[in-house]
C-alpha cells in the first residue's frame, strides 16, 4: 500500500506542481459572497460595540463600550418582550408538538374513511397559510375576546400543516413489527405512540422544533395586529415599534436593540450550527 | 384491531389538529371569498350584499395595480436571482473550500435573524450620504443617492434584502439534494472527459430538478409572504412604488379599517398563489419526468 502511494506521489509530482486557478477562483468567488453576505452583521456588531460618533467612521482603535446595550435595555422593556417571545415559543412548539404527533399518527397508522381527503386539506395550509388570512383570523380573535393575548398570537400556528406532514413521513417509515412487539406486551394504540414511533423520531422532533422556534421567534406581522400592549408583546413587534416611534434614537442603540433581539437565536445558531443545518436540511427533504 | 374502532381511534386522533386547522385556515379563506362579495359594515351601517362592486372597485383602483405590478417585479426579480445564488452557493459549500464552515455559516446566518430585525440594518446600508453604500459610493466619486426615498430605486433596494435573506436557506436544500448525488457519476463524466460546466449543465442540474420545484414553490409563497422588511424601511412608500400585496390587505384592514375591500384583495392573492402553484408543479414535473 505504501509503495503504491509512493509511486502515485512520484506519478504526480512528475509534472510540476501546477497552481490551480480553477480552485484558487472558486474559493475566492465563495469567501468574497461570504464576506459580503456577512457585511450587514458585521457592521451592526461594529456599530453596536462603539460609542455613536463612530458609526459611520471606521478606526481600527476606536473605543469599546457596552453602553448602547445598557441604553437599549432601559429605553424599552426589552426585559418584558422577551418573556413574551419565550413564551409564545414555548406554547407554540408545546401545541405543535402534541397535535401534530395525535395527527401524524392517525394518518400514518390508521385506515379510516376520509383521511386522504382530509390529508389533502392539511397540505393544503402549506399554500393558504394563516400569515396571509390576517383580516379573518383578526374577527375571529376579537369574536373569541382573545385579542391582545400571547394565546391569540400562537393558536393558528398550532395545527400546523408542515409539522403533521413531517411527522407523518417520519412515523411511516417506522417498521410495523417493532409495532407489534409493543402491542404483544399489552400496549394500546397511544401506549405504541408513545413508546415506539415518539422514541424513534427524536431527530425530526429536534428538526422540527429548530425550524418552528426560529420562524415564531422571527414572526412580525401576525403579532404586529393581534398585540397592542407591552404585556403580550414579542420581540419583533417591540423592536419596530421602539426603531420606529423615536426617531431622534441614534444608530448605535438601534443596533444595539436589533442585536438583542436576534442574540438568542444567532449564539444557538453559532453554537449548534451543524444540528441547525441538519435540521433545515431534513425538514426540507421530502 | 377491528375496522370500526380503528375508524373512531383515528377520526379522534385527529379532532383537536384538523378544529384548529378548520378554524384558522380553511373556515377563513372561505369566509374571506364570501365578505368580498359584502361591503364592509361601518357604524350604524350593517355590511349588505354588493355582489362584485368590490371586485370593481379592485380594477378600478390604481394603488392595486401599482402594488400588484411591484409584488410582480418583486418575484420575477427575487425568485430567479436567489434560486441561481442558492444553486451557487451550495456548489461551494459542497466542495472542497478553505474555511467551508465560516462560509456556509455566513450564507446561512440571514435565515435565523428576524427579517424586521435585520431591515434596521440594512436601513442603515442605505442611509443617503452616512450609510455604507453611499460611503463606498464616495471614494470612487458617486453622489449621494436616496435609495428609499427614490420611487426608481427603492424596489430594487427591497429586493436586495429579500434576496440576501432568502438565497442561503434554499442553498440548504440543494446542498441536501448535492449530497444525496453519487460521486461514482462525477467519476463517470471525468472519465468521459466532461468539463465542469457540461457536467452541471446534464447530470447535476438535472438531478436537482426535484428540489428546485420545491424551493421554486417556497419561493413563490415567500415572495407574497416576506414584506417585514417594509414596515421598517418604508411603509411602502414613496407613493406606494415599494408596498407590495400583504402589505396593502394589512394597510387596507387595519388602517383603513375597510375589511370587504381587504378580504377582496385577499382573494386575489390566493387565487394567484394557487394558479402559481398549481402550475409550477405541473410545468416541472414534467420535466422532472422527462429526464
Amino acid at each position: 500500500m505504501s509503495a503504491l502511494d509512493a509511486s502515485n506521489g512520484a506519478a504526480a509530482a512528475a509534472p510540476p506542481a501546477r497552481f490551480d486557478v480553477d480552485r484558487a477562483l472558486n474559493t475566492a468567488g465563495a469567501w468574497a459572497l461570504g464576506i459580503l453576505w456577512f457585511l450587514p452583521l458585521i457592521y451592526a456588531v461594529w456599530t453596536a460595540i462603539h460609542p455613536g460618533e463612530f458609526a459611520t467612521r471606521f478606526e481600527l482603535f476606536a473605543p469599546l463600550t457596552v453602553e448602547n446595550f445598557v441604553n437599549a435595555w432601559t429605553a424599552a422593556p426589552f426585559a418584558r418582550y422577551f418573556l413574551n417571545t419565550v413564551l409564545l415559543v414555548t406554547f407554540i412548539l408545546a401545541g405543535q408538538f402534541v397535535l401534530c404527533t395525535l395527527a401524524a399518527y392517525a394518518f400514518a397508522r390508521f385506515r379510516f374513511p376520509g383521511s386522504s381527503v382530509l390529508f389533502t386539506l392539511v397540505l393544503l395550509q402549506l399554500l393558504v397559510m394563516p400569515d396571509i388570512l390576517i383580516v379573518e383570523n383578526y374577527a375571529t380573535m376579537r369574536m373569541l375576546g382573545l385579542v391582545d393575548t400571547i394565546v391569540a398570537i400562537g393558536l393558528p400556528y398550532v395545527a400546523s400543516g408542515f409539522g403533521i406532514f413531517l411527522l407523518r413521513q417520519t412515523f411511516m417509515t417506522v417498521p410495523k413489527e417493532l409495532e407489534e412487539a409493543a402491542r404483544v406486551e399489552g400496549a394500546g394504540p397511544i401506549g405504541v405512540l408513545w413508546k415506539v414511533y415518539v422514541p424513534l423520531a427524536k431527530p425530526t422532533y429536534l428538526a422540527y422544533g429548530l425550524v418552528s422556534v426560529s420562524h415564531h421567534w422571527n414572526n412580525f406581522l401576525w403579532p404586529l395586529i393581534i398585540t397592542n400592549s407591552v404585556e403580550t408583546r414579542p420581540v419583533t413587534v417591540g423592536l419596530s415599534i421602539f426603531s420606529a416611534v423615536d426617531q431622534g434614537i441614534d444608530w448605535s442603540i438601534i443596533t444595539a436593540a436589533t442585536l438583542m433581539t436576534s442574540g438568542p437565536l444567532l449564539i444557538a445558531f453559532l453554537l449548534f450550527q451543524r444540528q441547525f443545518v441538519q435540521s433545515f436540511m431534513r425538514a426540507g427533504i421530502k | 384491531m377491528p375496522r370500526r374502532i380503528e375508524w373512531v381511534y383515528g377520526w379522534l386522533l385527529l379532532t383537536p389538529a384538523l378544529f384548529l386547522l378548520f378554524a384558522f385556515t380553511h373556515v377563513p379563506a372561505v369566509k374571506t371569498v364570501v365578505d368580498s362579495f359584502f361591503s364592509t359594515a361601518r357604524g350604524a351601517r350593517p355590511s349588505t350584499f354588493v355582489g362584485l362592486d368590490n371586485y370593481r372597485l379592485l380594477m378600478e383602483d390604481p394603488v392595486f395595480w401599482q402594488v400588484f405590478s411591484n409584488n410582480v417585479w418583486y418575484a420575477l426579480i427575487t425568485i430567479p436571482v436567489s434560486i441561481a445564488l442558492a444553486i451557487v452557493m451550495a456548489l461551494w459549500v459542497d466542495g472542497k473550500l478553505t474555511g467551508r464552515g465560516f462560509v456556509r455559516m455566513a450564507y446561512f446566518a440571514p435565515t435565523v435573524l428576524p427579517l424586521i430585525a435585520v431591515a434596521n440594518i440594512w436601513m442603515f446600508f442605505y442611509t443617503p450620504g452616512f450609510g455604507l453604500i453611499d460611503q463606498i459610493r464616495s471614494l470612487f466619486g458617486g453622489a449621494q443617492v436616496n435609495w428609499l426615498g427614490d420611487p426608481d430605486l427603492v424596489l430594487g433596494a427591497v429586493i436586495v434584502v429579500a434576496i440576501w435573506k432568502e438565497a442561503g436557506f434554499f442553498m440548504i436544500f440543494y446542498l441536501a439534494a448535492l449530497q444525496s448525488i453519487p460521486p461514482s457519476l462525477r467519476e463517470a463524466a471525468a472519465i468521459e472527459g466532461a468539463s465542469r460546466w457540461t457536467f452541471f449543465r446534464r447530470v447535476t442540474f438535472p438531478l436537482l430538478m426535484p428540489t428546485t420545484l420545491f424551493v421554486s414553490i417556497n419561493a413563490v409563497i415567500n415572495s407574497v409572504r416576506l414584506v417585514d422588511h417594509i414596515f421598517v424601511m418604508t411603509e411602502g412608500g414613496p407613493d406606494n412604488h415599494s408596498s407590495l400585496l400583504l402589505f396593502y390587505i394589512y394597510e387596507t384592514a387595519f388602517k383603513f379599517w375597510d375589511t370587504a375591500y381587504a378580504a377582496t384583495l385577499t382573494v386575489v392573492v390566493l387565487a394567484i398563489l394557487s394558479v402559481l402553484a398549481i402550475g409550477q408543479f405541473y410545468l416541472v414535473d414534467k420535466k422532472v419526468h422527462y429526464r
